[in-house]
């Protein structure tokens, strides 16, 4: 098949960027995305153009370092999937594909498609952690952990971190990540140490990182690669809530 | 800052302040639509004059209203100091943006929505409260057969500073109570002549309705109140209740008095 891409182009955080308007001739529809964009790329360079640039790593939808907005999707049209995993058969022959970048205030664009995800580990830094004795390994099953509470942790612990849910955000919101990471933890025992001063930090390092509120749009999770559930960003609310009535902090 | 303060000035807690004042207007209006079921009532206006006096001069209630009045200027000052941090949140828009395809129309446009009730606010409480306060209303004066009270006969009386907003007085002779009030019925009834009038409440309790359906049930996930046990009772009734009884029942005001009043 044959497509027209408008890709945004931006040589550094600091340049205005445009869009550029590029053939892709003889598309495969067995191809993923991001080979498709690497055949452009090649046709690019051949042209003496510079490559389109643009985040990837394991293209098997589990590292979060895809993104990419295709035609006003976070990961494109298709649901549960990373762009790494969307193919080209969710196109058609002449189809014209709009790329931009995540757009957010928290996540400059270092270059064309590839923006600065540091403000999430700067979050999870702030208090995305557990405490752990060292020396030898305790029994596996020790504690107790009721097998709904496993689950749900296990769901929002399934988080990749990719940033989609705040590129789908009207307000540029990352709840639902901040959600996700508090709700892993909060949920099982060993968390528990940490508890209220992890929500605490993290939500104020979310705020201090620029990004916005949360509207309950609920385009977070519907967007969400891995389908993490609106629920988390519920939980977020009860446990800052209770953090700050009640840390002793 | 002290923690509270610290709360109360996060973007969580911004959003909390939303949902407390929100549920509180919401509760406001169940209030003021069974009140307001008075005007249905074929008495010439005598028990909602009655209620308007009750509501004005009733000492709990006057502190609820103002409680209410707090309530809304939060609730508004709060939305516009969001909407701009979430604005300031993309400086750079997409140039194509499918929302439709993962979020409802109402959820996106809060703030439109909202405008809209703020601006029917002001221009509501200016035709009524204002008037109800401030304006040289006259009186109407309600003579009511002791033996029957659907029996009612009704006159103006001309305003006069001296006289009490309401006033009732019962003769055995004549066989009457005699009940005199600040005619706030008569208002309404001037009022929803217009027909662009009425078209404008009637656009404002869609407006109404459609902020709230998505307010509601928005307001419970922000309080973090909300699992599987509650969410269809939240979500049935910020639809049936919020979305659509309440603000047909309002819209149906206006549109009663213009057609039969």
């Amino acid at each position: 098949m044959n497509l027209t891409l408008k890709v945004w182009r931006q040589p550094d955080t600091n340049s205005e960027g445009n869009f550029e308007t590029y053939k892709a001739n003889d598309v495969s529809e067995d191809m993923s995305f991001l080979e498709m964009l690497d055949t452009v790329n090649e046709n690019l360079i051949e042209d003496g153009v510079e490559p389109v640039a643009f985040d990837h790593d394991c293209r098997e939808g589990i590292c979060g370092m895809c993104s990419l907005f295709i035609n006003g999707r976070p990961h494109g049209p298709l649901h549960g999937v990373t762009t790494c995993q969307l193919h080209m058969r969710s196109f058609k022959d002449g189809d014209e594909i709009v790329i931009e970048p995540w757009r957010a205030n928290a996540f400059p664009v270092i270059k064309d498609l590839v923006v600065d995800r540091t403000s999430f580990e700067r979050i999870q830094q702030a208090g995305a952690y557990i405490s752990v004795n060292t020396g030898a390994a305790g029994d596996a099953n020790q504690i107790p952990v009721p097998k709904n509470d496993a689950d749900e942790s296990f769901a929002a612990a399934t988080c990749i971190g990719c940033g989609a849910c705040v590129a789908a955000c009207k307000n540029s919101s990352a709840m639902l990540f901040v959600g996700a990471k508090v709700s892993q933890f909060a949920l099982l025992p060993q968390g528990q140490p940490e508890r209220e001063k992890r929500v605490l930090a993290m939500v104020n390092q979310m705020d201090e990182e620029g990004f916005g509120a949360c509207t309950n749009t609920g385009a977070c999770s519907a967007e969400c690669p891995k389908e993490i559930p609106l629920s988390v960003i519920t939980r977020l609310n009860r446990e800052y809530l209770r953090a700050s009535l009640t840390s002793k902090d | 800052m002290s923690n509270f303060a610290k709360t109360f000035s996060s973007s969580l807690g911004k959003k909390l302040v939303m949902a407390l004042t929100g549920i509180f207007l919401c509760t406001f209006l169940i209030v003021h639509l069974i009140g307001n079921l008075q005007l249905f009532k074929d008495d010439a206006g005598q028990a909602f004059n009655a209620y308007a006096y009750f509501m004005t001069h009733f000492t709990p209630i006057k502190v609820v209203s103002y409680l209410l009045y707090a309530s809304i200027i939060i609730h508004a000052l709060y939305a516009l100091m969001i909407t701009s941090a979430n604005k300031k949140a993309r400086p750079v828009a997409y140039a194509m943006q499918a929302s439709n395809q993962n979020s409802a129309w109402t959820s996106r446009n809060m703030g439109i929505l909202g405008t809209i009730l703020f601006i029917f606010i002001v221009v509501h409480m200016g035709d009524f409260w204002w008037k109800y306060h401030n304006a040289e209303l006259p009186y109407a004066r309600y003579e009511i057969s002791l033996d029957n009270p659907n029996d009612i006969q009704v006159s103006e009386v001309p305003y006069d500073a001296n006289r009490l907003v309401h006033s009732e007085i019962v003769d055995p002779q004549a066989g009457k109570k005699i009940i005199i009030s600040k005619d706030l019925y008569k208002v309404v009834q001037n009022a929803f002549q217009t027909w662009w009038y009425v078209l404008l409440y009637v656009i404002a309790m869609f407006a109404l309705a459609f902020h709230l359906v998505h307010g509601f049930k928005s307001a419970f996930q922000t309080i973090g109140w909300n699992n599987n046990r509650y969410i269809p009772l939240v979500r049935f009734i910020g639809v049936w209740v919020f979305g659509l009884l309440i603000p047909i029942a309002f819209a149906a005001m206006p549109v009663y008095f213009f057609l039969f009043k």
